[in-house]
């Protein structure tokens, strides 16, 4: 449980980070992932930088109807941002699912997303939420959405050198609905399957649908299929009922010692239910 | 903060906050980690990564060369060193030779190979990389049940059948119960691998002075005084030049009391190098080389009349033991043959136990040890013998139960059940939790198709180890009492407290006694160069039997104090209350502390009296004690996803006399996690190659606080006669308790599916399938 020798450097600025990070020097952001890796030597960086000092990436601002988080901010920060509780309750409402509270102290937004566990909880939201994803190096910045994000297990669209260095969301209209349903790991607290939903009913059906799935398979992806089942339709029970059994449709779905692959479609179909409720139940 | 009391109130049966938790909740406790001395060494040990291998060869040059490396050791090395020791025999007992190093061959995942020692740890963990382990590996076996079939991998190739030992034991006349019966119920009931997980892992600081030709070694151990002897023995030296001490130790539940390879080692180490060196086990080692728990598939058979009269219980036990003996390990399931009548009144039983070599990590003590396999097992087939008549659980049991009058109880495994009254701990608990009523709602709840289940346990067990001859090593415990010159006591026990707050119980107690202040009494323990030898802390046996033997100390100490309070008043008309002598006659009076300095000072002595102020007892029991109780848990089953949800968990336990309710709720509670985890979520899963899967916290679900329903704690109280204190014990009672009311408790939310029995833990998928399975 003791890592091998490395550097470590906290740099001063964000640019200092990315010239470091070009160099091949891998980001450490609040290492609730990486360091217990390095502790049982299954990763052995050579160089550390350490981002979640930088008060370049530590931000939670509204600019132009979208909501801009920095990658430093903490899960306890999300979860407890007045903002966000405010504008956009379902990453506040995603984040306080993480972890416990000493992980939520250290871990950050940034660093979950770009680590991309298929069983992490920001996924789900990100996608339900059509989020913005800013991927910044020495070299400049582009936005990527989280849909084109999500690849695989611990795979994304990062580049080498790149960073997640923000998260861009949309400030909700006030009739829109959501929620982020969750069956925890009983031992780990990932999610064995999570499900986030953001919703609007209008005049009586339903004027729009997201789903974004987490844990049940090797990445996060929207149900879109759920989604089109819903579009335009009263929101009935069975309709719900209906369109959430399409949730795991056609998905590989994990398997581990806490649930099979057919315990962990069943239980996406039932989250994907209770989120669907919950969400159109809070959509004004 | 301290407590500040008058010296009148009573302060036995107070609910009175720890002494010792400011230092602990401070963080200024000194753990073994917290341990540095100069020049001191740190040690990292290579382990196997196989199940079962046979060592072509060990290559250390790499790690040797490793600049900060001072010695790198493997099993070639270690000479002059005994194997690690098994205490428990029985007739017939195979035991493997459980060398400190592996010599030619690897047994189990986390088998010490080789130790790097160097000037850091972490050039310690790189030298421990670099040593090269050439494996051949050969096909291992971790289930008890496939290691007994036939052709199976051979654990220990000079025993090929695996089977360590074959135990029987039979009390009354089965044939003639199974003979008589109208109905017998059968069912194969597992209790699974449990890592015990301390707070705090293991630790050894060893420090050997070469000029005395002395070993201090400071572990986190339930028994300091036991592995002293032990130790002495391994590594030849005399044991008056071991001290082993115990520095705070961060939990044990019986994963502590034991002896392990890396203490000898450690020992071994640092006569080798001349330096102190350090080991401190990772979680990852707890997980892999500390004792499991638990570990067993029995066969049940229960017979009754279609009254519910029970006639007698037949029981198969396949006990998984794991590569080797430990302390204790294949003791651990003769208790639980001895738990087998539980709270019954039936006379006749016959078990078989088969001790089955594995290629796991050995199994031993883990809080209950045996009682709880055994108690699960009874409180089972009682329901399912419900069941099968049914009848109400409660009147089930109600109507097997030992009596009142019936005490002291011989049951048919050899016991003598000290005290009890049964009815009234189980009539307690159905009336706060409010059983009728609960049944009402029951109905309407199946009505609607809720699956509402009421589970109840009324359990037994044996603890307060113990007399000495059912204990291996001496089952008594001592105590000393030293009286300073200004009247502040120093209270000495050989038990070696680590949680359970004899710090504060054992004040009270003295406190109650001599009349002095709680504050003015320090509890010491865990040191074998300040403690007479004890024999530790384990089977719920501090209070028990360490209580006693500090209760006749304490005596002692009152006698003396009146002689010289008789000498100091002048008369013989004196009486020794509330911390003063007073002479009836006079009204004069002369403090305990005034008499504690004049005994010091000695200027004067009461005839046929020595200096000093200072008592010894060694205290042997009797018997075992026997607490007991009745636990009831309301949960209900998510027919949908399997999930169980505790609504309401009532226990009612029975521990004889309470010092401290205080502690005794804390006890209660931890130990009903500890049997909520095992019935719910902790598994220790090995694979067929024996890695295990469950080896971290990732994988292996600890209960934590957020998980736990609250615990509706009361009490009734059966003074034990076996001691003057009238105490049980209850540090084991709570996991022994909960187990079968929470399993019980599903399986009756299940029952109208037609589910029979579904083995622990009930995690949701498995509850899941069994719906579906039933729909």
């Amino acid at each position: 449980m003791i890592a091998n020798a490395f550097e470590y450097t906290a740099p001063q600025s964000l640019d200092e980070a990315l010239g470091l990070i070009a160099g091949g020097a891998k980001p450490l952001s609040g290492g609730m992932s990486l360091i217990p890796m390095m502790k049982l030597r299954l990763a052995a960086p050579e160089h550390l930088v350490d981002l979640a000092r930088l008060k370049e990436l530590n931000y939670i601002r509204e600019e132009n109807g979208e909501l801009h988080i920095g990658a430093a901010v903490t899960h306890y920060e999300v979860e407890s941002s007045p903002l966000l509780l405010g504008k956009c309750p379902l990453l506040a409402e995603t984040a306080a699912h993480i972890g416990d509270i000493q992980v939520r102290n250290m871990g950050t937004l940034g660093g979950s997303v770009a680590h991309a566990d298929p069983a992490s909880d920001y996924p789900a939201a990100l996608q339900a939420l059509e989020a913005g994803i800013v991927l910044r190096s020495a070299g400049g910045a582009r936005t990527v959405s989280a849909k084109d994000f999500f690849i695989d297990t611990f795979t994304t669209a990062l580049e080498p050198g790149e960073i997640v260095s923000e998260i861009v969301v949309p400030v909700e209209p006030g009739l829109t609905g959501t929620s982020y349903q969750k069956c925890k790991h009983q031992a780990s607290g990932f999610a064995v399957v999570g499900i986030a939903v953001r919703a609007r009913r209008e005049n009586g059906v339903v004027s729009l649908i997201r789903v974004g799935v987490t844990g049940l398979s090797g990445s996060s992806y929207r149900a879109e299929n759920v989604e089109a089942a819903l579009q335009g339709v009263e929101p009935t029970g069975e309709a719900i009922r209906a369109a959430a059994g399409l949730v795991a449709h056609s998905v590989d779905a994990s398997a581990d010692m806490q649930a099979s692959s057919e315990y962990r479609k069943h239980l996406a179909s039932v989250y994907t239910a209770k989120a669907i409720h919950a969400a159109l139940s809070r959509s004004a | 903060m301290a407590t500040t009391v008058t010296n009148i109130e009573k302060l036995v049966g107070k609910r009175i906050r720890r002494k010792e938790d400011p230092r602990l909740i401070t963080g200024t406790a000194t753990y073994v980690e917290d341990i540095k001395l100069p020049g001191m060494h740190h040690a990292v040990i290579v382990r196997s990564p196989h199940g079962a291998a046979n060592i072509k060869g060990v290559d250390i040059s790499k790690a040797a060369a490793l600049p900060g490396v001072a010695a790198v050791f493997t099993g070639a090395d270690i000479t002059g060193v005994g194997s690690v020791v098994c205490g428990a025999d029985l007739p017939g007992l195979r035991k493997p030779v459980h060398h400190i190093l592996a010599q030619s061959r690897v047994y189990y995942v986390g088998h010490p190979v080789a130790v790097v020692v160097a000037t850091d740890r972490y050039i310690a963990a790189d030298g421990a990389d670099l040593v090269e382990v050439d494996y051949e590996v050969t096909q291992a076996v971790t289930d008890p049940e496939k290691a007994l079939a036939e052709g199976a991998p051979a654990v220990h190739p000079e025993w090929p059948d695996n089977k360590a030992f074959v135990f029987l034991q039979k009390g009354g006349d089965m044939e003639k119960a199974f003979a008589d019966a109208e109905v017998v119920v059968k069912q194969r009931i597992t209790s699974q691998r449990l890592v015990p997980n301390a707070m705090e892992t293991r630790g050894v600081v060893a420090d050997w002075l070469q000029a005395e030709h002395s070993l201090t070694l400071f572990t986190s151990t339930q028994i300091p005084h036991l592995a002293r002897t032990i130790l002495a023995g391994q590594l030849g030296i005399d044991e008056n030049r071991v001290r082993v001490v115990a520095p705070e130790v961060g939990g044990g539940f019986g994963s502590k009391l034991n002896v392990y390879a890396e203490e000898a080692l450690m020992g071994f180490i640092s006569r080798k190098i001349g330096k102190p060196v350090k080991w401190i086990e990772s979680r990852r080692e707890n997980f892999l080389v500390t004792i499991h728990g638990r570990g067993h598939v029995d066969y049940f058979e229960i017979a009754a009349k279609r009254d519910g009269t029970i006639l007698g219980l037949k029981l198969k036990l396949i006990q998984d033991l794991g590569a080797y003996h430990q302390l204790l390990t294949p003791a651990i399931p003769t208790l639980s043959v001895l738990m087998m009548p539980g709270l019954y009144n039936f006379r006749n039983i016959d078990a078989e136990v088969i001790g089955t070599f594995t290629n796991c990590v050995p199994t031993d003590a883990y809080r209950g040890a045996g009682r709880p396999e055994a108690t699960h097992g009874i409180e089972r087939m009682v329901d399912l013998l419900a069941a099968e008549l049914n009848m109400d659980p409660a009147v089930i049991r109600f109507k097997n139960f030992v009596q009142p009058d019936q005490f002291p109880f011989p049951t048919a495994t050899g016991l003598n059940y000290d005290s009890g009254d049964y009815g009234a701990t189980l009539q307690k608990a159905l009336d706060t939790i409010g059983y009728d009523d609960l049944r009402k709602q029951q109905a309407a709840a199946r009505l609607e198709g809720r699956l509402m289940g009421i589970g109840i346990s009324t359990y037994g067990e044996l603890c307060a180890f113990g007399p000495s001859p059912a204990t291996p090593a001496g089952g008594w415990e001592s105590a000393t009492v030293r009286v300073e010159p200004s009247g502040k006591v120093t209270i000495h026990t050989g038990t070696s407290p680590h949680g359970q707050g004899q710090e504060t119980s054992f004040a009270q107690l003295a406190a109650d006694e001599l009349g002095v202040s709680m504050d003015d009494i320090v509890v010491l323990h865990g040191d074998t160069s300040v403690i007479p030898y004890g024999i530790g802390t384990f089977g719920s046996r501090n209070t028990a039997v360490g209580g006693p033997a500090l209760f006749y100390a304490l005596q002692d100490i009152k006698e003396k104090v009146k002689k010289f309070g008789k000498m100091l008043l002048k008369s013989e008309n004196v009486v020794f209350e509330n911390g003063k002598c007073t002479c009836q006659v006079s009204g004069k009076e002369v403090t305990f502390q005034t008499i504690a300095g004049a005994a010091y000072r000695a200027m004067q002595l009461p005839p046929d009296t020595d200096p000093g102020l200072v008592a010894t007892k060694f205290w042997e029991p009797s018997n075992f004690a026997f607490p007991f109780g009745a636990h009831i848990i309301v949960s209900e089953v998510d027919r949908e996803t399997g999930q169980i949800e505790i609504k309401r968990y009532v226990a009612v336990d029975d521990i004889g006399n309470q010092l401290n309710p205080l502690l005794v709720e804390g006890q209660v509670h931890g130990g009903a996690a500890q049997g909520l985890g095992q019935a719910l979520w902790e598994h220790g899963i090995y694979d067929d190659n024996g890695q295990l899967m469950t080896g971290e916290f990732m994988d292996y679900a600890m209960p934590r606080a957020s998980m736990m329903p609250w615990v509706e704690c009361s009490h009734t109280t059966t003074p034990s006669p076996v001691n003057p204190l009238g105490v049980k014990g209850v540090g084991e009672a709570g996991t022994i308790g909960s187990t079968p009311a929470m399993v019980n408790s599903v399986m009756d939310a299940l029952m109208p599916l037609g589910i029979r029995h579904l083995d622990m833990p009930l995690t949701p998928e498995k509850v899941w399938k069994a719906i579906n399975g039933a729909a």
